[in-house]
């Protein structure tokens, strides 16, 4: 079963949005908490990448009864060097991102740590594909 | 649907209730229904708020509580009474006039829930020591433990496993009163409840074993038995004929209201009243869109325990009374001694047994026969005008297309679809007014003007 939400790059009061409403379908398909919970973090934190970093974005969520594949497509600058970007602590966050809270440098890291599987592929300058991928009986 | 039965206190007058759908819409965990032109409550899904009795305009929802005369079954009757409770006097009424009103009314010992906010305090802070996954929620308010069992599950886990002071009161004046010389079977304790919530708590305690309270009275009836009293008296010198009568903290008088618990715990503390609040905040903390907080206080009512369903009077001027009475008694200590020789059976009595979750929001134990109700839910959903207008006895469309997986209705129940329905010709008027009268009650599409608002309301 396919889902499949819109975000607006910069709107940061309406982040989160996405992983709230994945959350409430996982929750209604008896997911294990511990399994959400872990979805949901790196939904949340590949979201606010969407936003913080990019200018729109769109996320697909497909779910089966053995795991949940999430494909975060974004149309932006692109990650120039994919395996800097994914070391803890690096950011290119402007400051108005870290007004907001955010821009530590621990999204990729934690979104790699939430998921079985993560993948990005990026084109500078057109945009980024984040695709994770969660096992419900890990 | 899970076959554990919890106890709730909350009831609705079939007779008052004339079917609107204020508690429907209002009812923060959709667990409101409406059947043959009464509200029905899911038991399952009600977390005790009160909301429902809050919004309701007839006063049809309410509040089940022990008959008074219960007390009289007792030798020792101790009522354990929350600060809130002295809160809705006027300053110019004493504590110890009101206490005076209590003996009056039957009651032997009047105890105030909040002593034992202290060695509560002294706990909790020995728990944070502990390193707990962070952030610790606090146990106090029963509608958010339920809230959290039912919406949160995750969270479960969170909640700091020390029962709320009520509780902690009761066993030790049980316990003060049996080593004084008394039998169990001769003390009643009756608590004086200011919402819902505490009631249900006390009938069906979660996760937990033992219980001390006898009997629960709302505090709205007992401010009112208690009010009376004191409206006839014209000698305003008061008898105490309890001995001691010791006075609160300002850490006690504050504990149940707003910041409480919060002011006194360690680290990055929150509170957080109001449940729609707290719901808001759950959602983003389980996103961990939240870090670092070290303690949660999460109240289901607005100003917390000064807005229970069950007080009487105007909320903020509550909290009012207890904090200017609280300020004037800042940096005192009453150490009563008898709280101090049972601390430690205190401590080892207010343990709470860990909560187990249990999600209401699950269509199926089994993921593939839940996935397959999803998709159904989202089929239905293509068909449902996206109204939310409840008229259907759902408080919106989703809630029908979910209800209707769940063999609980019909999408003939929307009144849109029956308008589609018939103009097809798979549907006659004469059923479609059946349809309604099943939802809304027998002829309650007949003329009636003495229906609220209509031109004989009320005669
Ligand atoms: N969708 C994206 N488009 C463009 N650049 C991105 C995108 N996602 C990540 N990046 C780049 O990768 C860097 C690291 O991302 P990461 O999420 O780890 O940290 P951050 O977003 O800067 O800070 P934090 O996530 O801790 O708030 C970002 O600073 C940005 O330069
Ligand atoms: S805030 Fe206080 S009065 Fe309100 S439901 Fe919770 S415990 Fe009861
Ligand atoms: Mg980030």
């Amino acid at each position: 079963m396919e889902f499949k939400y819109d975000v607006e790059g910069g709107n940061f009061a309406k982040a989160g949005h996405a992983a709230s409403a994945v959350k409430k379908v996982l929750k209604q398909l008896n997911v294990n908490p511990k399994v959400i919970k872990r979805v949901v973090v790196a939904l949340y934190e590949g979201e606010v990448n969407v936003v913080a970093h990019a200018f729109k974005g769109r996320i697909i969520a497909d779910i089966d009864p053995s795991r949940i594949y999430i494909k975060i497509e974004d149309q932006g600058p692109g990650i120039p060097d994919i395996d800097l970007a994914m070391q803890v602590g690096y950011s290119t966050a402007s400051s108005k991102v870290r007004e907001m809270g955010f821009g530590a440098g621990m999204g990729l890291p934690n979104m790699k740590k939430n998921a079985d599987k993560l993948q990005i592929s990026s084109n500078v300058g057109k945009g980024t594909v984040v695709e994770l991928t969660t096992y419900f009986n890990s | 649907m899970s076959d554990e039965q919890f106890y709730h206190a909350l009831k609705v007058d079939e007779d008052t209730c004339f079917g609107c759908t204020h508690c429907m819409h209002d009812c923060p965990t959709g667990a409101i229904r409406l059947r043959n032109g009464k509200a029905t409550i899911r038991k399952d899904w009600c977390v005790d708020c009160g909301e429902c009795m809050k919004s309701c305009p007839v006063d049809a929802i309410y509040v089940e509580q022990d008959d008074f005369i219960e007390i009289f079954s007792y030798k020792y009757r101790v009522a354990i009474v929350p600060a809130v409770f002295f809160g809705q006097f006027p300053e110019n009424i004493s504590e110890e006039r009101i206490l005076s009103v209590m003996n009056e009314l039957g009651f032997t010992h009047v105890f105030q829930a909040e002593h034992t906010v202290d060695i509560i305090n002294e706990v909790i802070l020995e728990f944070q020591d502990t390193k707990p996954e962070k952030p610790l929620i606090s146990s106090f308010c029963p509608a958010i433990v339920r809230l959290i069992q039912v919406k949160f599950p995750a969270l479960v886990d969170h909640i700091v496993p020390v029962k709320p002071p009520i509780d902690a009161s009761a066993a030790f004046y049980k316990y003060l009163l049996i080593e004084k010389g008394a039998t169990a079977e001769e003390i009643g304790i009756f608590y004086v409840t200011p919402c819902a919530a505490k009631i249900a708590a006390v009938k069906s305690p979660v996760g937990d074993d033992q219980n001390y309270v006898d009997g629960v009275i709302n505090m709205d009836f007992l401010y009112n038995k208690v009010y009376q009293v004191l409206k006839s008296q014209t000698n305003t010198s008061s008898t105490i004929k309890q001995a001691a009568f010791p006075q609160l903290t300002s850490k006690g008088l504050k504990w149940s209201l707003t910041d409480g618990e919060a002011d006194h715990m360690k680290g990055r503390c929150l509170a957080i009243d109001e449940i729609h609040n707290v719901i808001d905040f759950l959602e983003r903390l389980e996103n961990e869109e939240i870090s670092d907080v070290d303690f949660l206080e999460l109240r289901a009512c607005d100003q917390s325990c000064a807005g229970g369903v069950l007080l009487s009077g105007n909320r903020f001027l509550g909290v009012e009374r207890l904090r200017n009475r609280a300020r004037a008694l800042e940096n005192k200590t009453f150490q009563t001694e008898e709280l101090e020789s049972f601390r430690n059976f205190i401590k080892k009595n207010i343990h709470l047994e860990s909560l187990s979750p249990r999600s209401m929001m699950k269509l199926d134990e089994d993921m593939s026969a839940a996935l397959k109700k999803m998709q159904r839910i989202r089929h239905i959903m293509c068909f449902l005008p996206g109204i939310d207008c409840g008229a259907c006895g759902a408080p919106n469309c989703q809630s029908l297309a979910e209800d209707i997986v769940r063999k609980e209705a019909h999408l003939s129940n929307c009144v849109f679809i029956q308008r589609m329905m018939e103009k097809t010709r798979k549907l006659s008027p004469d059923h479609a007014i059946r349809l309604i009268e099943n939802t809304w009650g027998k002829d309650r599409l007949d003329k009636d003007c003495k229906k609220k608002g209509a031109k004989n309301e009320g005669m």
